[in-house]
């Protein structure tokens, strides 16, 4: 001991030295890697935070157009022959009827003056196929509403829709300065004006005009670059469409023929609008997509040049769809409501009908199967493996196995449920049944690791406690040990079904890739599940099922969010110190 | 530490026949009855030898004190008593321990009632994460020891006024058994132990954890409760060892090397080892 006290010179010439330059050195160089390596991690962070900002943020805003629909609100005159009096009661005679003509002749009553066919159509295209279910519904629930007229919001087409939500084209309008004289109502009408009102049309057009031409040398040469033979044609081609459109910009007083290239100019004059086809400075040529009340001459400011800046070539909703769409707004016929419709309704054709709740049905249904096998299969397995199985090679082995398991590529599981449960056992294919047999074998290794991770963390003088006062090793376990380590499991157990949730490829291959339009109600019906809606959502060219697809993962994400707070909070509530 | 050891002396003075317990051989003739009996007893985890040939006998009704220093193997031979150390995988015991003259290794006997007569308190206070009633009362439930309702508060308000803690927790029986300081939790697994009506108390390093006041507290009830219970104790505090045994046991490196009185052992010990470990030589 009191050697120990004396003070060893050995120690005198090592002592930590704080003042030298070197011992400065070496401090800053220890600060400079701590702020070095605190900044990587804040690098990695925000970089994490931007990702997911932008992903998150790009679905919600893919998602919102799907979230609403317009609908047109009419007075619809409902005849009372459409269903046979004595039958109203029964809402399946109801249904059947044929509503077409009723919509149509309401369409019609609104904008007074559609003559031709083809225009009729495109006014009844507008609607959706599925536009009379609110009026049968109201006509189910009210049979004395036959032979009246109903004011009844009629729902739009998916195309129609969009164009409402603003993803179509821009509409401007600016008035004439001079007085404008139309030749006619309807058919092909000229407008003069006293002014040069289209001047500065001609003049945007001619710039356009200038653009393209451009555009197309720039590409001929660009494609020269390549000498190759095969482009000759391309490049002769577009030589000659420059040159064309430089013949027509060089020709300031010819009219200027518009076609679906170029933006649309349409002339809203006397009530009625006319789509112009030949544009000079003083006058134009048009086909009238509305007919006009009178040939009366329109004071300067009474009428006006309306511009749809996109050409029609490039979008979905033709000018005439646009022009109804857009004398609805002014009539205030156009109603935007939320979308129930997207919550309620399965899959459809249509983009307007198609809903997710097949899809959730089919999810939970699923789920439901994985959860029922998985968790007490997983959570027993554990206990056995954890309290009770001797420690020997062969359960060594098996714990390899089920920690390779878990890393197994999911499609192989799908495989095997192909083989076994469709092919072996007969079960039918698509079903939940399936499905949920497929996903508890994905999930189940997840379980079992959570399980015994879950059990190992309960200390061992609980179990020891327990023994200590006569308890038998499965009372200590079933008393003690499981009732702790139910939140860590729990915990496993909803982010393994969460995984469940979120997987597609092993039920691509038990077939619940299916068109299903029915909502599931057994666990053996055919069904789909939420990731493969939104992979057979994202396949399809319709634009309004782009939002749709945005909208079901936006549905999906909550879910999934949902499972994952309810695991923290879990083990948040029943997180134990000892 | 000399003071000390006179204090222990003090308090062994009302032990009569200390004379009797001087015999040379560490496997020493009890005073009274011996309740437990163990001979040639050898313990190994894996291929270690953790406990050498031990004979003791431990009588009836009386404090027992294991000492030595850390990995003697003292608590290895504690937990042979209620075959604990079953749990352990990898660890084998040779040997006979006798309580009542039954072997306790016997194939024939059913482990569980084993441990219902054994009670143990462990060194770090382990209560069950429930209520403290349902702490106390969970022995007697497993093992069929109450009735009734009426019986089980019975037990349980006996058992926690056996522990000098029932004045302290009456108002809050429902509250966590967690809840309670650490000298309030060990009481607690003391209630819990003798809930069961055992005959044998093993406690493993019971005050290690606990201040001074609290390890008071327990020696103290230690000695109240010599008189229905047969107790062993391991403790690393000679101190302890003296102020709560009758008699003692030291174990170094394996072997048992003496037993006897505790106030032999502590004033003159027959083997240099274990004068050179209450001197504080070692250890």
């Amino acid at each position: 001991m009191t050697d120990m006290a004396a003070p060893s010179p050995a120690f005198a010439g090592r002592r930590v030295d704080t003042t030298s330059d070197a011992a400065r050195a070496l401090v800053r160089k220890r600060y400079r890697s701590e702020a070095r390596f605190r900044a990587y991690g804040l690098i990695a962070i925000a970089a994490t935070a931007v990702f997911l900002v932008v992903l998150i943020a790009d679905i919600i805003i893919k998602a919102l157009p799907a979230l609403t629909q317009h609908s047109l609100v009419l007075d619809v005159a409902v005849p009372s022959d459409l269903v046979d009096p004595g039958k109203r009661s029964d809402a399946a005679a109801i249904r059947s009827a044929d509503y077409f003509p009723v919509t149509r002749d309401a369409l019609k009553a609104a904008i007074p003056g559609i003559e031709s066919r083809s225009a009729e159509r495109t006014l009844t295209r507008l609607l959706s196929n599925g536009t009379a279910d609110k009026l049968i519904a109201m006509l189910v629930a009210n049979p004395s509403l036959f032979g009246q007229t109903v004011k009844v919001p009629l729902l739009l087409s998916a195309n129609a829709d969009l164009y409402l939500k603003g993803i179509g084209t821009p509409v401007t309008s600016r008035g004439g300065r001079g007085t404008a004289t139309p030749s006619g109502t309807t058919g092909e009408v000229t407008v003069l004006t006293s002014s040069n009102d289209f001047a500065g049309e001609l003049v945007s057009v001619k710039q356009l005009l200038v653009e393209r031409a451009r555009l197309a040398e720039q590409e001929a040469d660009r494609l020269q670059r390549y000498q190759s033979g095969d482009l000759a044609g391309k490049i002769k081609e577009l030589r000659e469409q420059a040159a064309a459109f430089r013949a027509r910009i060089d020709q300031p007083k010819v009219d200027e023929v518009l076609d679906g290239s170029l933006p649309s100019l349409l002339v809203a004059i006397n009530g009625g609008i006319v789509k112009i086809t030949r544009l000079s400075d003083v006058a134009i040529t048009g086909d009238v997509l509305l007919p006009l009340s009178s040939t009366a001459d329109a004071k300067p400011g009474d009428w006006k040049i309306v511009t749809y800046s996109v050409p029609e070539s490039n979008r979905k909703a033709t000018d005439l769809e646009v022009t109804f769409l857009e004398r609805f707004k002014e009539l205030g016929r156009v109603e935007r409501t939320f979308n129930s419709l997207f919550l309620i309704a399965g899959d459809s054709r249509e983009p307007e009908l198609a809903g997710i709740r097949g899809a959730i049905v089919g999810s939970a249904l699923t789920l439901f199967i994985t959860l029922a096998l998985c968790l007490p299969i997983g959570v027993l397995a554990a206990i056995y493996l954890e309290e009770f199985a001797p420690k020997n090679r062969l359960t060594d082995l098996i714990e390899v196995n089920i920690n390779n398991l878990a890393a197994v590529p999911s499609i192989v599981f799908g495989l095997l449920g192909l083989a076994m449960f469709l092919n072996f056992f007969g079960l039918p294919r698509s079903a939940p049944l399936v499905g949920g047999l497929v996903l508890a074998l994905l999930v189940l290794p997840t379980i079992i690791i959570a399980a015994r991770a879950a059990l190992k963390a309960v200390p061992p003088s609980i179990k020891e406690a327990a023994l200590g006062v006569g308890a038998s090793h499965q009372q200590a376990v079933f008393h003690h040990i499981l009732p702790l380590a139910i939140p860590g499991i729990m915990t496993g157990t909803i982010i393994g079904m969460a995984h469940a949730l979120g997987e597609t490829a092993p039920l691509l291959m038990i077939g619940m890739v299916a068109f299903v339009v029915d909502v599931p109600k057994t666990f053996t019906e055919a069904a789909t599940v939420l990731p493969v809606q939104i992979y057979l959502w994202s396949d399809l060219p319709e634009p309004a099922f782009q939002y749709k697809t945005a909208a079901a993962i936006l549905v999906l994400l909550l879910f999934l969010f949902a499972m994952n707070g309810a695991a923290i909070w879990l083990r948040k509530k029943f997180e134990r110190r000892w | 530490m000399v003071s000390i050891l006179e204090k222990g002396k003090l308090e062994m003075n009302v032990i009569a026949d200390t004379k009797l317990a001087s015999e040379a051989s560490p496997v020493a003739a009890a005073p009274r009855a011996a309740k437990i009996v163990a001979r040639g007893v050898n313990v190994y985890y894996g291929s270690k030898h953790a406990l050498k040939e031990v004979s003791v006998d431990i009588p009836e009704n009386g404090v027992m004190a294991f000492i030595g220093p850390s990995g003697c193997g003292k608590s290895t031979f504690l937990r042979c008593i209620n075959r604990m150390n079953d749990t352990i995988s990898g660890c084998r015991v040779t040997g006979k321990i006798e309580i009542d003259k039954h072997d306790i290794y016997d194939p024939s006997l059913d482990v569980v009632q084993l441990r219902a007569r054994v009670g143990m308190v462990f060194q770090k206070p382990n209560p069950f994460p429930k209520s403290i009633f349902e702490n106390v009362a969970y022995g007697p439930r497993i093992n069929g020891i109450a009735k009734s309702k009426s019986d089980m508060e019975g037990i349980v308000v006996s058992s926690l006024k056996r522990a000098g803690l029932f004045e302290e927790v009456k108002d809050r029986l429902n509250d966590s058994g967690t809840s309670l300081s650490g000298g309030q939790q060990q009481r607690l697994c003391i209630a819990r132990a003798i809930a069961v009506a055992p005959e044998i108390i093993l406690m493993d390093e019971p005050c290690s954890a606990l201040d001074p006041i609290a390890t008071a507290h327990i020696e103290e009830l230690i000695s109240e409760l010599t008189s229905n219970f047969t107790i062993i104790i391991v403790t690393h505090s000679m101190q302890q060892a003296a102020r709560v045994s009758q008699r003692t046991a030291f174990f170094h490196l394996g072997n048992l090397v003496e037993v006897g009185e505790t106030q032999q052992i502590f004033t003159t010990p027959t083997d240099k080892r274990t004068h050179d470990y209450i001197t504080g030589r070692f250890g």
